[in-house]
């Protein structure tokens, strides 16, 4: 709290201390709302009948129990874990590679590539979307999981390369070098030398892919058939067909699919400090001098 | 191939670019060949001539002005998004006990999913919920309370799931630039709200700019939670509904396509805008350096 903690004059010190107040009170009322929100779907989740009331008349579980076998909630688990494995799997596989070598190498036409990796992130999902389901509905590949596991990879192999290209730009080349001069191949040199050293950064990429592709919706949402839907779209689809259905028991599945990705997204927090990640995911990172 | 050098010498061809191929070729099949198809789909259109679709996109009642009520609900949601996580993200750049915890909480709404912020806000802020029950107990406000089924539940839809995403991006963009520098300002004499204004927010400018981008794209492709929140045939039509309908309803592939287009290029303007507007405003190196 170096440069702050100095007092340099006074004169601004009711404004600091008023706007310090107002951020303070946006990010209560922000939080506090949000809390009571999800409270409001839990105690929905839990109620037998809960009509205008502070709280609800009773409490049960049937409602999940009920979600489970009406939703087939544990076949759509199981494509979830399948299709999320699978892409993160899959990205890593061609992304960490990709990254080497943009990490590495001066190449004709690197900036256009990098731009080729930028896209699929900057152009909104429907918009790419909408013609690959076509395409894919053309090989017939869409309505089956491979399907799925492909449109979700579109957005998940970039995003893999961006965050693992700084991460191996920080590896010391002499490193390498040294590896090649005690005669390692390509091979050996990625997995005994390099992979060990990017093991944080792998599993930094691998769980925020893992946490973007449970929470990916249009491109499953486009592509996905009646046996291939993930978490995210049968819910999707759960309440779009409301009505048929308890309100309550589609409360118990949103809850089952915050659990899930809370699970996940925490622990990525423990293995990725937030504030470490994304900065050195820059647009231009500086060369190492 | 032991060092540069001789690799540079003797081989005509290095095979570590080999190693980039796969992923290329994945992006080429996948993202590119879609493209250039679903392009060239929207110039074949079921009936009419070749701009048909483009003709029917702008002259339809339904569909041409779906482009204003996306934008007058994704600009607004950018703002308040990159506007609210700003000031929070630069309270919290220094390391602290909190900065960690504050951040796990912030980051928290990011797993809810669509469908839960929309059924919590169905119920939270329904004729019966909690909100209105709280304001009739302290006689605030006892008329119905308006925030679902309407453009102002996607709003706060969007706030809610893109907040947390802004915050982070912009956390991380401000904690790498190194705090000597505001330091050395303050030597100089220069209050916080100057170090604000000329230290930190010029190295922010690109790190904002890129965070309005990827906050913008998230908010233009809003679609479920237009449909669950919002009143998907009036206000907040917004134009993924307009493309999902051409396609999954009415199987016409070629409009569908061509809304697609509409919509990617629309969006590339404005990021094109935004990205221009920073180099008004800021050149110079983007790094501010971090150890």
């Amino acid at each position: 709290m170096g440069a702050t903690a100095k007092p340099m004059n006074t004169a601004g010190s009711w404004f600091d201390r008023a706007w310090r107040g107002l951020l303070l009170g946006t990010m209560t009322l922000f939080v506090i709302n949000i809390g009571l929100i999800i409270a409001a779907v839990a105690t929905s989740s839990f109620a037998r009948r809960w009509l205008g009331t502070w709280l609800p008349d009773g409490w049960t579980t049937t409602w999940y129990t009920e979600a489970w076998r009406e939703f087939q909630l544990g076949s759509i688990l199981w494509v979830t874990v399948e299709v999320v494995f699978a892409v993160v799997l899959l990205a890593l596989l061609i992304g960490v590679p990709a990254a080497y070598t943009l990490a590495r190498r001066d190449f004709f036409g690197k900036r256009l590539l990098m731009l080729l990796f930028l896209l699929p992130l900057m152009v909104p999902p429907i918009t790419y979307g909408i013609p690959m389901a076509t395409v894919l509905y053309k090989l017939q590949l869409a309505g089956t999981i491979y399907g799925v596991i492909l449109a979700n990879l579109v957005p998940a192999a970039p995003f893999v390369i961006l965050v693992m290209t700084p991460f191996i730009e920080q590896i010391d080349p002499n490193l390498e070098s040294a590896a090649r001069v005690f005669g390692a191949s390509t091979a050996r040199m990625f997995w005994h030398v390099l992979v060990p050293l990017l093991a944080p950064g792998i599993l930094a990429a691998s769980l925020l892919v893992l946490v973007r592709t449970i929470a990916l919706f249009e491109l499953t949402f486009l592509t996905a058939g009646s046996d291939s839907q993930t978490l995210v779209v049968a819910l999707y689809y759960a309440v779009f067909a409301a009505g048929v259905r308890a309100p309550q028991s589609v409360d118990a599945m949103a809850m089952v699919y915050m659990l899930v990705t809370l699970t996940w997204l925490l622990i990525a927090l423990r293995f990725v400090n937030p504030t470490q990640l994304v900065s050195r995911v820059k647009e231009h990172p500086q060369p190492a001098t | 191939m032991t060092t540069a050098t001789s690799a540079a010498a003797r081989a005509p061809f290095d095979r570590t670019l080999l190693l980039v191929m796969p992923a290329a070729a994945f992006m080429l099949l996948l993202f590119i060949y879609p493209f250039i198809y679903g392009l060239l789909l929207s110039f074949n259109p079921k009936n009419g001539g070749a701009l048909a679709n483009y003709t029917h996109f702008f002259t339809t009642d339904n569909l041409w002005p779906t482009i204003w009520t996306t934008l007058k609900l994704a600009l607004p949601a950018t703002l308040i998004n990159v506007g609210l996580a700003l000031p929070i993200a630069y309270k919290m750049r220094n390391k602290s006990r909190y900065q960690r915890w504050v951040t796990t909480i912030l980051v928290v709404p990011i797993t809810l999913g669509t469908v839960l912020i929309a059924e919590g806000m169905l119920i939270y802020f329904g004729p019966k919920g909690w909100l209105s029950q709280f304001l009739q107990l302290i006689h605030l406000y006892t008329g119905p309370i308006r925030l679902t089924h309407n453009f102002w539940g996607v709003l706060i839809s969007l706030v809610i799931s893109g907040f947390p995403f802004a915050f982070l991006l912009i956390l991380s963009y401000i904690t790498g630039i190194d705090p000597v520098l505001a330091r050395a300002a303050s030597t100089l004499g220069a209050d916080p709200k100057a170090q604000f204004r000329h230290i930190y927010l010029p190295l922010l400018a690109p790190g904002l700019a890129m965070c309005f981008c990827l906050a913008f794209v998230q908010a233009y492709s809003v679609f479920p939670s237009a449909v669950l929140l919002g009143s998907p045939a009036g206000p907040t039509r917004v134009i993924s509904i307009a493309a999902y309908e051409a396609a999954f309803e009415q199987y016409d592939y070629s409009l569908a396509s061509a809304i697609a287009m509409i919509m990617g290029f629309v969006q590339l303007i404005i990021v094109a805008a935004v990205l221009g507007l920073r180099n008004l405003w800021y050149r110079g190196p983007v790094s501010g350096g971090k150890g």
